[in-house]
């Protein structure tokens, strides 16, 4: 297994005195899907940031693999909101990144390509407003993986979506995964998303976040619904339950 | 509540006949009342024209009224155009360095609270006047541009911000791509404001300006046509002073929604 990033003792103490990350220890490898699960507040999205490089660490290292810092586009982020620009048509936000980092030969092909991925093709002139919730995230996991990059990080993307239209984008999301072969981290505080998604997921104590479980969900894939309906599914939400649980401090009754 | 569907159906027809035509109306009325006062007690126009008079006002002296109006629209472009530029350029410069918005903030502040009729007689003493007219239309219309340019540019979707850090975005880009169309709803709604303004600070000018003999605006006419007990043509260039200021509101209002129809929400027409 090669690991893309690290996190050795990472810890994250913000200006007011709250201490949301203590001695998180973490290692993401290649090809993996990764959930952060826990409850809110226990620092999960912050760990993103700081892979992310938005936020800096104050104790502790943020390895990567390569050895360097990732450039430019080597990552993609997919935040809470779509954070779409709304002056901005679907195709021209796809292509930001591009833009950004100035890859601009093929850009168009690029983007054509990623809207075609996500099931949004004829819809690269519209503008966010005329979209629904659903197909807004859709554009902006397509913005995120325009660059090719290497690792996906995903802070709660499809926590305020119904759940119907939630299926369809883990559908759409897991069928991406294997099809481009992405290394994802996804933060989640759903027991049952984070089963249906993960190669594996950590399970993290409430503030200061730390590990409290790692657990490897070996489902083959591709999953669909009969795994969402299986019994090894409710079996491995139970245990992964019962870790949270654990971690909160609480027994599952 | 729920109403008959045939009202449902027949209410935005009513509404907008109620809209337009019930000031139409009000203004036929009004004029109507005024003309058969003037008249019923032979009131001389010297005192109060009656609405037919001045309407011949407006015709007879149309060659004069019509190249003061355009003397008064082009102060007053200028000075929008001055202010526009002004105001929205040292927002963009503020919003690159916070040092440079802390030192000169506050004059800005300063410039707008002041009233710009007691700074006019001043700029008038060292200005020639027709610069010190446009001084003043600049003056008032170049805060609103700057506070709203200012508030627009600090009001950019903070995961947005951290998008353009991701990939590492110049200033440069991060200014043109994110900070300024983000800004662009606000300026406008400053440009709608500075527009009118820069009408007033004209006008407010020309009239400080005219106990000086000088000018040829259309607030120097009103002033002129005081001194000459020419009532009549005082209503007459006060109306179009109203038109021009009507006028200069919806061509705003127009370029705004041109510009913003596509995505903001300001020009988002919803069903009822």
């Amino acid at each position: 297994m090669t690991p893309v990033v690290t996190l050795r003792g990472v810890g994250k103490a913000f200006p007011n005195g709250t201490l949301a990350l203590q001695n998180l220890d973490l290692t993401v490898n290649r090809g993996e899907f990764v959930s952060l699960l826990g409850p809110s507040g226990c620092g999960k999205s912050t760990a993103l940031r700081l892979i992310a490089g938005l936020a800096r660490p104050s104790g502790g290292a943020v390895v990567w693999g390569s050895g360097g810092t990732p450039a430019r586009g080597d990552l993609g982020v997919v935040f809470q909101e779509p954070t779409l620009m709304p002056w901005a048509s679907v195709a021209a936000n796809v292509r930001l990144p591009l833009r950004l980092t100035h890859r601009p030969d093929n850009a168009e092909a690029l983007v054509a390509d990623m809207l075609a991925r996500v099931g949004l093709d004829g819809f690269a002139k519209a503008y966010p407003r005329e979209l629904s919730g659903g197909m807004r995230m859709r554009v902006s996991i397509a913005r995120a993986l325009v660059t090719n990059p290497e690792l996906l990080l995903m802070d709660e993307p499809f926590a305020a979506l119904d759940e119907i239209t939630r299926f369809r984008l883990d559908n759409a999301l897991l069928d991406l995964w294997q099809e481009l072969g992405k290394t994802v981290v996804f933060v989640t505080h759903s027991v049952f998303e984070a089963v249906y998604l993960s190669t594996r997921i950590v399970v993290m104590t409430p503030r200061p976040g730390r590990v409290a479980a790692d657990i490897a969900i070996d489902a083959p894939f591709p999953r669909g619904e009969t795994f969402r309906t299986s019994a090894p599914y409710a079996a491995l939400c139970r245990t992964v339950a019962q870790a949270l649980a654990g971690a909160m401090g609480e027994s599952l009754a | 509540m729920s109403a008959p569907a045939a009202d449902e159906t027949h209410r935005p027809w009513r509404d907008r006949l109620a809209r337009v035509g019930l000031p139409v109306v009000a203004l036929l009325l009004g004029c109507a009342m005024w003309e058969l006062l003037v008249w019923a007690y032979a009131i001389p126009p010297y005192e109060l024209p009656a609405p037919s008079a001045i309407a011949a006002t407006l015709v007879e002296d149309r060659a004069l009224l019509v190249e003061s109006l355009m003397a008064t629209l082009a102060t007053t472009a200028q000075g929008f155009a001055l202010a526009v530029v002004g105001g929205a350029g040292l927002a963009i410069l503020f919003s690159q360095s916070r040092w440079l918005e802390n030192t000169l903030y506050p004059y800005a502040v300063i410039l707008q609270v002041t009233p710009v009729v007691a700074i006019a007689p001043l700029l008038l003493i060292y200005l020639p006047q027709p610069l010190a007219v446009l001084a003043c239309a600049w003056i008032v219309a170049f805060f609103p541009m700057l506070a709203n340019t200012t508030l627009g540019l600090h009001s950019v979707d903070h995961n947005l911000d951290d998008l353009f850090s991701l990939y590492g975005a110049s200033r440069l880009q991060r200014l043109v791509r994110l900070q300024i169309p983000a800004a662009l709803p606000m300026m406008l709604a400053g440009g709608k404001i500075a527009g009118g303004l820069s009408l007033i600070g004209a006008v407010v000018a020309e009239i400080a300006a005219g106990s000086a003999g000088a000018g040829s605006g259309l607030a120097f006419r009103i002033a002129e046509s005081g001194y000459r007990l020419n009532v009549p043509r005082m209503f007459a260039a006060l109306l179009l002073l109203s038109a021009a200021g009507i006028a200069i509101f919806a061509a705003l209002s127009f370029a705004s929604w041109l510009i913003l129809r596509r995505w903001h929400e300001s020009a988002l027409v919803r069903a009822p």
